[in-house]
Formats: structure tokens, sequence, C-alpha cells
């Protein structure tokens, strides 16, 4: 401790370079700890999902329907316990930024399916199966606009055009924060009235008697169907999720490499500037040395200053983002369900600081270690 | 006994493919609280001479014996040990941390040995009261004057009471009215305080304040 009043009058001798270096450090932090939590939070939304539900698709693609005589045939199948469907809405609130999932789905069974992992009051459950025009939402949906229970919501549709109203009837909390509590639920029967023609279920799903017995009931309903007009992809829902994720699989690729490197070159920038700080003072390490300062104590105090910019930046860099993500509830317009800084992304934001330290402390250290003090005064005289 | 000894000392550079030689079996002795002023042209190896016996530099062949400590067979870590308690070096271009005030200058020996922090602070005000800078104690040296920022250089080199005090040209960037104020400080070091003093100069007035002069030519000394 005697001598932090010299290593802090070193980092307060430029102190625009100092709250700069730091502000880099922070900022190359932040936008690891960001990057790092999309690719955290879609890999647990790939294990989002229960292994003990299966995603019936259609084999072409998931923007194809599958015929509603599917359901029969598939609550038919050996060890399936339970069918509900589904289908992606894809409507926009107000403005098309404001764009969130929406399904319209079979709402009795759908919600008999997810029980365990949506909360729901019993009331508002049982209102919202009595009207037609009624929807659930997320909570955290509700609140992102402001909504309130009761209030009529006008959706325009991106997929089934026209304004489409609903009374939010529901409001319902994930069990798991992976879950998406940004999505509106409301009945099929209501896009159904309106599009007899042409509209199907977009997916169906499972509930198996035996988990255990996925992959027969996975074989069996796809054989079922494999020759007809329409044939199916099943698998679990875990594995439906992880394909999302899949299809993310670019976004991944770009937030580790690309993102990385951004990082990288910040990082370089802040370790460029804390070495050159240390050059600029070889006349001083002479003047040390000529005082009596050893070479280890040297080391050591350039490698402090070195550490408090590191791990300053880190703390507020890293700090911020777990701040700022969690408790303002962002999820990228739902998107990223329970998006949040992960205590291993904190900790490998700790590592980066510990090697940044001595990326750009281990060099002038140890060369103003090394340097004797006639060669460091000369440097001045 | 004499306080420093130089015996048989050789310090020669190797600049390219051309050997400098400074000295070549130097014999010098310092008696302690003698106060010498070492003269000589530019490159005749006074400030190497100060160096050596500061253990700043080694010399290449022969020894550097102060207070009975070989000097020149101490590794670096001893050296450096060695002059926390031992050397008060005073440069000619005063060598102040600028981002310290004058108090942390003077106080910097004073971190490398155990005292208190209580301790620390009744040497470095004791060393102020020496230099008669007490009142510019928390000025930073930006702050003071050249001559005010060689008293503090010379409080720093003898807070921690050091066996020798050594300076290389002390008063060759200062004013005639500063100069001749450190030059009375440094007398009164070595006559009231028994300080040994070691000064390199060029300026034959600052060498009259020493009671003895040595001159130093191509590595040979003369009185």
């Amino acid at each position: 401790m005697r001598f932090f009043p010299l290593i802090w009058a070193n980092l307060t001798r430029h102190k625009r370079r100092t709250i700069l270096t730091t502000a880099s450090v922070a900022l190359a932090l932040f936008l690891f700890a960001s990057l790092r939590s999309v690719v955290t939070t879609l890999d647990a939304g790939a294990r989002v999902g229960s292994e003990s539900r299966m995603i019936v698709q259609s084999a072409k693609a998931i923007v194809f329907f599958l015929p509603m005589s599917y359901k029969e045939r598939l609550a038919a199948v050996p060890g399936v316990a339970a069918v509900t469907w589904a289908d992606w809405f894809g409507g926009v609130y107000q403005d098309p930024k404001n764009f969130f999932a929406s399904f319209a789905a079979d709402a009795e069974s759908y919600l008999e399916m997810y029980r365990s992992d949506l909360e729901l009051p019993a009331d508002q459950r049982a209102t919202f199966l009595r009207e037609r025009t009624a929807c659930i939402v997320g909570q955290h949906l509700l609140d992102k606009f402001g909504w309130r229970l009761g209030q009529d919501i006008t959706l325009r549709g991106t997929i089934f055009e026209g304004d489409w109203t609903f009374t939010i009837r529901g409001v319902y909390r994930a069990v798991d924060p992976a879950f998406s509590e940004d999505a509106l639920v409301f009945h099929y029967s209501l896009i159904y009235e309106r599009y007899p023609q042409w509209v199907n279920p977009g997916w169906y799903v499972l509930q198996l008697r035996d988990p255990s017995h996925a992959s027969q009931v996975a074989a069996a309903v796809d054989s079922m169907f494999k020759n007809s007009a329409d044939p199916t992809k099943t698998g679990t829902e875990r594995a439906f999720n992880a394909g999302f994720v899949t299809m993310w699989g670019n976004v991944s690729f770009l937030m580790n490499s690309i993102g990385m490197a951004v990082v990288f070159a910040i990082l370089l920038v802040a370790a460029n500037s804390m070495m050159l700080s240390a050059r600029e003072r070889t006349n001083e390490v002479g003047i040390l040395k000529t005082v009596g300062f050893t070479d280890r104590l040297l080391f050591g105090l350039v490698m402090a200053e070195a550490s408090i910019i590191a791990l300053g930046g880190a703390v507020l860099g890293l700090g911020a983002a777990k701040a700022l993500y969690r408790p303002s509830g962002f999820s990228a317009m739902g998107f990223l369900p329970g998006f949040d800084v992960t205590l291993g992304t904190l900790a490998l934001g700790c590592g980066i600081a510990v090697l940044l330290a001595l990326a750009s402390g281990l060099v002038p250290a140890l060369s103003a270690a090394r340097l004797s003090a006639v060669q460091a005064l000369r440097h001045v005289e | 006994m004499p306080l420093v000894e130089l015996r048989s000392l050789a310090k020669s550079f190797q600049r390219d493919s051309e050997s400098i030689v400074i000295f070549d079996g130097l014999d010098l002795e310092f008696a302690e609280g003698s106060f010498t002023a070492l003269m000589g042209p530019s490159g005749s190896g006074k400030s190497t001479l100060l160096n050596l016996v500061a253990g700043l530099d080694r010399p290449t062949s022969g020894t550097v014996t102060v207070a009975g400590a070989e000097v020149s067979a101490m590794n670096p870590t001893e050296l450096a040990g060695w002059r926390a308690r031992h050397v008060g070096f005073v440069f000619q271009s005063y060598n102040l941390l600028p981002v310290l005030t004058a108090y942390q200058n003077i106080e910097l020996p004073l971190l490398l040995t155990r005292l208190s922090k209580a301790e620390r602070h009744e040497h470095v005000l004791t060393a102020l009261g020496v230099v008669a800078l007490t009142d510019r104690a928390e000025h930073f040296p930006r702050q003071l004057s050249g001559g005010q920022e060689q008293r503090v250089a010379i409080a720093r080199a003898l807070v921690s009471d050091p066996t020798i005090i050594l300076l290389d040209e002390p008063t060759g960037q200062l004013d005639a009215k500063s100069a001749a104020e450190i030059l009375a400080l440094l007398q009164r070091l070595n006559k009231e305080f028994h300080k040994t003093i070691l000064m390199v100069t060029h300026d034959p007035h600052a060498a009259q304040a020493a009671s003895a002069v040595l001159h130093l030519d191509k590595g040979v000394l003369t009185p």
C-alpha cells in the first residue's frame, strides 16, 4: 500500500489518456459480454423445450401447412398422449418495428400441453378460453408496451393480412427464464374464420407417454405420411428449438469471429496506449533505480498500473453489461428470451482483462526491470 | 581507514568495434567526512567515476569499496538495497518525479525502508527543514524554481541519512544566486552534519566550496 500513491500518481499523469484507455477496455469488454451473451442465450434457448414433447412439421419447410386431418391420425400413434397445434401469425403492433412472436393456437389443448411451462392464473385462463377474440401475452411483452389486462390491442397481420383486434385476458409468466415472455397467443379459430380456404396447422405438438420412445414415435409419424402430399418431419421440441438456433448459426459465427476481432482490435489499441505510457517514463525508471528501487519492485509497479487499467475497465464494461441487460428485460424483441450475461461470460471477460494486463504490462515492466540505471538516465540526458 | 576506496580501477566502453578506455588502473580514496570536488573536461570520466562509486555502473576490472562493502562485487538486487541505505545521488537536471509533490519525492527512498508512515513523515519534515523548503512540501516540481527543485533533490538524497552524497554538476543549471545557495547548503551538510560529499563540477567557483579538489583528465587524476 505504501507504493499506491506512486502508482496512482503515474496513472493520473495523463488523466485523459488513462480515462480513454480504461474506457476502451470497458467498451471492448462490454461488447465482448454482449456478443457472447447472444451466443449463450441462443444456446440456452436450444435447451428449452421438453424431451417429452415432439414437434411435427412439414418436411418441405416450416412455412408449409399440414392438413387438419393429421390431428386424429397423430393422436392414434402409439405412445402419443395428447396433440395440439399452432400457427405462426407474425403480426406487428402499430409499427413494423414492434414485431414479436405471435401464435394462433388451439387454445385449450395448447395451454394443457404447456401447463408446466407457463404460469397463468386460473380465472384468466378460463376467461381466455371462453372469449373468441381473447389473447394471452407474456408479462414482459405487457410491460414493454404498457398494456393492461382487459385492453383491446390491434395487430396488423403480415402473413394473415388485415387488422386483428384482441382483448388481453391473460398474462403468463415463464417458469424457465429462457422461455419467452414476449409472445402473444390467441385462438386458432379466429384465423380459420377469416381464411377457411387455406389456413391449416403450421405444426403439431405431441405429448409423449414416455420420452424414451421419442425415436419410435418420430419414425412412426414420418413413415405414416411419407407418401402423402404433405410428408412430415418429426423431432423432439428441444431439437426443434435447437433447429431455430441452427438458423442463427451464421449470426453466431459473426458474433464469435468478426465481433471478437473488433474487441481484439480495441484491446490492442488500449494495450499500445498502456505500453506507450510506460515507455515515456524510461528516465524515471533510472531515477528510481538510483534511489534504490529494485528491478523486481519496478516490475511490480508497472504491472500494477497495467492491472488497474485493465481490471478497472473490466469492472466497468462487464458490470455495465450485467447491470443493463437483465434488469431492463432486454430480449431482442423476444427472440432472445432470458438474455443475460452469465457468470461464465463474466469469468471469461475477467480472464481477458488479466491477459490484457499481462500483454500490455509485461513488455514495459520487463524492460523497466532489465534496463540499467545509467542507460535509463541517458535516455533523458 | 578511508570511506571510499577505488583500487586498480579500469573501465572501458565498446563503441562499435572500438574500445574506449576511461580508466586504466585508477587508485583513489576519500576519507569519511570529506567534501571533494572532481573537475575535468567533458569526456574525462567524471560522471563515470561517480556512477561507479554509486554502484550504478560496473568496473571492467578493479574494486570499489564503500564503508567496507565491496560495491563492485554485488549483484543488482544487493546493489539496489545498498544504494537505498548508503547513497544519496543528486543530478544536474534535478530529476524529480513530476507527478509527485516535493514531499512525495523526498519520501521515495524511505518507501524502501521499514519505517512507519509517521516515522517517514518525521524524516521528510526534517529534510525539508534542512533545505529550508518546509512551506513548499505540497508543491509539484513545476511549481518550484530551479534552485528549489535542486534543494528538494538534495533533501531526497539526504533523507535516508546516507553514508555518502554524490552530486553530478549540481549547480550546472542554476543562476549564480541559486548556485551559491546550493553550495552553502552542501558546505553546511558537510560541516554541521559531517556528510561525506563527492561533487562533480565544471565550475571552478563551485569547486571552491569543497575542501579538496581533484582534476581528472583522460582517466588520470591530479590534485
